[in-house]
């Protein structure tokens, strides 16, 4: 007994540290990460000064990011949070970037080379109103300035220091401003706007001090819409809100002047509705009609000139100046699988300055935004660079008719991601391109037994470290026997598809999908999720698997559905549906037919099911299980959750035999008065659990109660679903349930006073866990609930087990009276959060860790151990050796168990985990702005040997006992004889 | 053993405040209930259960002080329907309300849950056959709101009819209440209802009913280490001396090895005198122990 305990204690110590820190080395080695900065917004280059050149750039994403010209790689890179949404950004002198953003309310500075805040001012005003940012190198008392609109205010503001220098209130409530212009080398300021929408207005203001000028104001009969374009700095250009008659106002000195032309006098064919395209080139602006982009040029008084009518996928640049007195601007037209590139001086459209053509991947899309700059060629003349914004979101820079560099930060808005296994290695796929011969592989052994035995130099040290982390055994387009190497398939917001290799993180294929792309029938179509559609193994192994797009066209829940099936080892969309019906919900159903092709359910808006693929096989699958389907709904803005069976084919008058009508079976209505739905979860469908019974300290055994139809919900009180802290503990309360969604009962149902959201929950196993705000302890907590089933628990004794009289092996009904018992604790938790996964393994049979996505962008392993209800504060020795951890009121953050080690994934939206082959082994993708990818072994890697392992010096150990073994025995022999002639 | 007292005490403490109750929030129940006066757990520093919600009626563990309370008697419908037909009377559930305020705010608990099953009809008999021929589903369906049916919405529950019929129909309703609101109801029969559900008719027509009205539990709160910290005696208390372990339990490690030197020692000093009784010398015990030791290897020369 004494060494059973010396075992479990031994046993139980080791497992106390299942930290599995990384060394320095072996960072990158598993894992990788990859940043991106999200859709490009507004650009602005840094060309001026010798030294590294470098793009600034603010995005849809709300990252401020500098970015190295030469090679597109990120300088430093700001994330200012969802909330504080960037207006606009500019360089001024030539150190700052300025960024104007949450609704004109911050002004910031930063230090271009390294990124550090310099200062920041709030400004405020009367009102809202749009926000202008203006940098000018005016001087006021000695500091320049820069002109900021914003709120109904305008504001110079110090660039030194942030200070605000003056300040000149527009609080006209109908007041709408809609440019602040400079004209060049003078010291006044336009302020120009509409009043009431019909009356223009300007505002002459003296930019020392802030002192109004001049104030004129016209009537016009029709009302403005929207935008004016600056035709020059004392001229705009504006269309009335039909649409249809063309304004253009100049107000030189402070007179305003107009000249109203219809659009059809300038174009033959009736346009329709035409909207301003915002621009900044002198003497010339761009109208968009539903047809195409017009380019219209203003000679002299008011008088327009058609100069270019072009097709809808031509975009433009705002001005450059390039020397005294001239601007250029960038055109991009597509045209096929090219794109042209025109630069062209704003004063003679005919001429370019530039025209390139340079051959683009389809899979980008259109051009969406274009920025320019220019530089000295080596011949004195003038270059341009242009940084473009891809439909896909990706950044290129184009210089001398080339792409330089591209990003693909299409990547930083993931929507869904799925994996997909890779091809396996047969004798006739070549994969010679990524093997060694085997001279390099002797080589890197040898290398590898020189570090082992402390004989390497440190450039053989280097070469190791290249080696292990350029081993082209994990970057291999081949299923491996572990099965880490694998595809995982993201959809970004832009519609694209990525598939990411696990090895090493690269494209491996990307595909801009033609199902969610813009088109007259699809006005916004979005992406919805992924699913696998084809997994082949077994009978069907020589298709490609295959990935299910759902997407719909609009933002509302009844908008048509859309659906694409993708090869996921080509990336070609092999089929793409535009759907009758919308998508409220994707059921992926458990059964496949003879192709291997997994059956889904999709329901309407309406309730209304409807199976796919629509072949005959699949019915006559689907019809075998036809009345063991269910499926619920969450109503958050109602509190209502109800359950569903299927009933008949649709009684619709299109006969349709793949949709079938539902019935309501079950529903639960919440108060609307005391509870909201914050937060649902359900266990994963692929999770496998290994054991049912879990067997306890007095050798007793509980059943887990294990259920794949469990859901868990999280209401709390209406008035404390705000922020933390605009209630008081006694209002508010957190409630949480755990339902069976087959027949609607409340398993368990409890409540946590002076507990509020954001509730962020995970359900494995028989298991949930879920993290929330106390008011009264003023701490995060984390609460687990172990659900358990006692109609199995009389099953303990073993004499019922040999006779055979236990229910075991019964099937389990939903319908039967759950007879559970639960167990909950809540412990104290440092961090909040802002996503929870559970590790998932092939059998799940190694023991299981949260990841816990923290507010510092990290993800951060935590044994489940840590939050077992079973925990106390003396746990008994059976306990202990159990692994029972004694009681503590808050969970441990240890340091070392942050599995992104020293990395961050700024915007950490969720965490994925996928099973690898190795039962020891999951796969961990996190992603939001970044990427970042690594394996991760809860318990170990106790089934396999671990990469640095030295096959050489065992090999050479084995050879040294061989040769020891055979000179031994030759020795003895000779002694032998020796002993024996004696 | 001053610890165990605590925590004794501790889980009365959470034993006790896992039955709230409207009248728990009043200052005189704090009074008059000594345990919490004596305590001085931490639960006394945290603020009581919240008064806007109202509590669980199970089981009246206390008498409530009886001054503001009221009780009516109230009546709420249950409706089934047998497959996708329309709902019909069923039966009636009565229960007292018990209303009484408590700082303005009213708390409203129903207790005492009578139902009363209407039995079928033949009509109903047919078609509750005819559910039972084609395992369809029995529905039920109950007022969201107990005071103003059907409230926001209907709670309806199913259950496939094969589920029901033992020796009478039996069934298991567990309504779960929130004050008069009705969250939830999970209706089904008492025992367990194994997967290939087989066509069983009743022998009786008559209905068994079961009802638990069930309200939220309260979590447990995280547990605070804090307060036993401080007050020194106890934290000392935590200190639990290690049970003595016995002289074998605690040196087991040593005394192994040494036993088998000491069994090595002895087997030597007994083959010793063996040798000496042999009468060999020493010198030529030498190659015969080599011998021996030989052995093994020419047995691996042969094979």
């Amino acid at each position: 007994m004494a060494i059973m305990s010396f075992i479990f204690a031994f046993f139980f110590f080791s497992s106390l540290q299942p930290i599995l820190s990384l060394y320095e080395d072996q960072v990158g080695l598993m894992d990788w990460h990859q940043q991106y900065i999200g859709k490009v917004k507004q650009a602005v280059f840094h060309t001026h000064k010798t030294g590294r050149k470098r793009v600034v750039a603010s995005t849809e994403q709300n990252i401020i990011a500098t970015l190295d010209l030469r090679s597109g790689e990120i300088f430093w890179r700001h994330v200012l949070g969802p909330n504080d949404v960037v207006d606009g950004i500019d360089i001024a002198l030539g150190k700052y970037v300025i960024t104007l953003s949450s609704g004109g309310s911050i002004l910031r500075a930063w230090n271009l080379p390294d990124g550090q805040m310099v200062w920041e001012s709030s400004l405020h005003g009367p009102k809202h109103s749009k926000s202008l940012l203006l940098t000018t190198n005016l001087i006021i008392e000695k500091d320049n300035s820069l002109i900021v609109f914003s709120n109904g205010r305008l504001n110079a503001v110090s660039c030194i220091d942030g200070e605000v220098l003056w300040k000149k209130d527009f609080e006209e409530e109908s007041l709408e401003v809609q440019q602040v212009i400079q004209p060049p080398g003078s010291d006044f300021i336009y302020v120009v706007g509409f009043a009431a929408s019909s009356q223009f207005e300007t505002y002459k203001i003296n930019a020392k001090n802030g002192e109004l000028l001049k104030h004129e104001s016209t009537a016009f009969s029709g009302r403005f819409s929207g935008e004016v374009s600056l035709v020059s700095s004392e001229t705009v250009a504006a269309l009335d809100s039909t649409g249809s008659i063309l304004l253009t106002i100049s107000f030189h000195n402070g007179k305003i002047s107009s000249q109203q032309t219809p659009v059809s006098n300038l174009l033959e064919d009736s346009p329709g509705l035409a909207v301003i395209i915002h621009s900044s080139v002198t003497g010339i602006f761009a109208i968009k009609t539903d047809a195409a982009t017009i380019f219209i040029r203003v000679i002299g008084e008011g008088k327009l000139e058609v100069v270019e009518k072009t097709n809808h996928e031509t975009v433009v640049s705002d001005a450059l100046s390039i020397s005294e007195g001239q601007q250029a601007f960038a055109l991009v037209q597509h045209a096929g699988s090219n794109i042209h590139l025109t630069v062209k001086p704003a004063h003679d459209w005919d001429s370019n300055l530039l025209k390139e053509s340079i051959k683009m991947d389809q899979q980008r899309g259109f051009v969406h935004k274009v920025f320019i700059n220019n530089y000295i060629r080596t011949d004195r003349s003038h270059g341009f660079r242009a940084l473009i914004v891809m439909e896909d979101h990706s950044l290129l820079l184009l210089q001398q008719g080339a792409i330089v560099w591209s990003r693909e930060d299409g990547l930083a808005s993931i929507i869904d991601v799925t994996t997909s296994e890779l091809p396996v290695e047969k004798a006739g796929v070549s994969v010679a391109k990524v093997e060694l011969n085997l001279f390099e592989w002797l080589k890197g052994h040898v290398l590898k037994l020189k570090g082992t035995l402390m004989l390497a130099t440190p450039e053989d040290i280097a070469a190791i470290q290249y080696m292990r982390l350029k081993s082209s055994e994990k970057s291999k387009m081949t299923r491996d026997h572990n099965g880490f190497r694998k595809l995982l398939i993201a959809l970004t917001r832009a519609g694209k598809l990525f598939a990411l290799h696990t090895g090493d993180g690269r494209i491996v294929w990307s595909h801009l999908l033609q199902s969610l792309h813009k088109s007259e029938s699809c006005r916004q179509p979005i992406g919805l999720n992924l699913h696998q559609w084809q997994v082949p193994h077994h009978h069907a192994l020589d298709e490609n698997p295959s990935v299910l797009v759902v997407g719909r066209c609009g933002p509302s829940s009844d908008a048509l559905g859309v659906l694409s099936l993708v090869d996921s080892y080509t990336g070609k969309e092999f089929s793409s549906l535009r759907l009758v019906h919308s998508v409220a919900q994707v059921i992926p159903l458990p059964y496949t037919d003879s192709t291997e092709q997994r059956l889904h359910l999709l329901i309407d808006a309406d309730k209304h099911a409807h199976l796919y693929p629509k072949t005959p096989e699949a019915i006559d699958i689907f019809q075998s299980e036809f009345s063991n389907v269910y499926w619920y709904s969450v109503d958050d803005d109602n509190g209502i959750i109800k359950g569903y069976a299927l009933k008949t084919k649709c009684s619709g008058n299109v006969a349709d035999e793949f949709c079938f009508d539902s019935r309501e079976l079950w529903s639960i209505v919440l108060p609307s008065e005391s509870e909201k739905i914050i937060t649902t979860a359900t266990r994963k469908l692929n999770e496998a659990v290994h054991t049912q019974a879990k067997l306890i300290a007095d050798q007793d055994v509980m059943y887990k109660y294990i259920s794949s139809n469990l859901l868990f919900v999280a209401t709390v009180a209406p008035k404390a679903s705000g922020e933390i802290g605009s209630v008081t503990p006694e209002e508010s309360w957190l409630v949480v349930y755990l339902i069976d969604t087959v027949t609607g009962r409340v398993l368990h149902r409890m409540t946590h006073h002076g507990s509020q959201g954001p509730v962020q929950a995970v359900l494995s196993e028989n298991w949930v866990v879920y993290h929330y705000f106390n008011l009264r302890a003023h701490r995060y907590e984390m609460s687990v609930i172990e659900i358990y089933d006692q109609s199995r628990a009389d099953n303990k004794d073993v004499w019922k087990l040999v006779v055979g009289n236990h229910n075991l092996t019964s099937p389990v009904s939903s319908y039967s009276r759950a007879e559970v018992i639960t167990k909950s604790q809540s412990y104290f938790f440092t961090h909040s959060l802002k996503a929870i996964a559970v590790t998932l393994t092939v059998k799940g049979i190694t023991s299981k860790q949260l990841l816990i996505g923290t507010i510092g962008d990290q993800v951060l392993a935590l044994d489940k151990r840590f939050l077992d209800p079973r925990r106390s504060v003396n746990p008994t020795q059976a306990e202990r050796e159990e692994g029972i951890i004694p009681l503590t009121d808050s969970l441990p953050i240890i340091p070392q168990s942050y599995i992104t080690h020293s990395l961050r994934v700024e915007g950490l939206q969720s965490i994925i985990t996928v099973a690898a082959k190795l039962e020891s082994t999951t796969l961990v993708f996190a992603h939001g702005l970044d990427l970042f990818f690594t394996h991760y072994a809860p318990s170990r890697t106790y089934d396999s040997l671990t990469e640095d392992f030295s096959y050489a010096l065992l090999l050479i150990t084995i050879v040294a006992l061989v040769a020891a073994i055979f000179v031994t025995w030759i020795l003895s022999q000779r002694k032998e004889l020796q002993d024996r002639w004696r | 053993m001053k610890w165990v007292k605590v925590i004794v005490s501790f889980i009365l403490t959470l034993s006790f405040l896992s039955f709230p109750s409207c009248a728990f929030q009043s200052d005189e129940l704090l009074v008059d209930d000594e345990e919490f006066g004596l305590e001085g757990a931490p639960q006394h520093r945290s603020p009581e259960p919240i008064p806007t919600r109202s509590p669980p009626v199970t089981s009246p563990t206390r008498k409530r002080h009886s001054d503001l309370d009221s009780d009516s008697k109230i009546q709420f419908s249950l409706d089934h329907a047998f497959g996708d037909s329309d709902f019909s009377p069923a039966g009636t559930f009565s229960a007292r309300l018990k209303t009484w305020s408590h700082g303005g705010q009213f708390c409203q608990t129903l207790t005492k849950l009578r139902f009363s099953r209407n039995s079928f009809s033949d009509v109903e008999k047919e078609k509750f056959k005819n559910l039972l021929e084609s395992d369809d589903f029995y529905r039920i369906r109950l007022p969201s709101n107990v005071l103003s049916p059907p409230g926001r919405d209907f709670i309806i529950s199913s259950v496939k009819a094969r589920c029901l019929p033992r020796e009478s129909l039996d069934e298991h309703f567990v309504i779960h209440m929130e004050g008069v609101n009705v969250l939830a109801v999970n209706y089904g029969s008492p025992g367990s209802c194994p997967y290939p559900r087989n066509l069983k008719l009743p022998a009786k027509w008559s209905f068994s009913s079961h009802t638990v009205l069930k309200n939220s539990e309260q979590a447990p709160r995280a547990p605070v280490f804090t307060e036993e910290i401080l007050g020194g005696e106890n934290a000392e208390g935590e200190v639990v001396q290690p049970a003595e372990r016995s002289f074998w339990a605690k040196y087991w490690m040593y005394l192994i090895p040494l036993g088998l030197i000491v069994m090595n020692a002895i087997t030597q000093a007994m083959n010793m005198p063996e040798e000496q009784a042999t009468g060999q010398v020493p010198a030529q015990g030498q190659p015969s122990a080599g011998a021996v030791q030989r052995g093994p290897s020419s047995a691996v020369r042969r094979r």
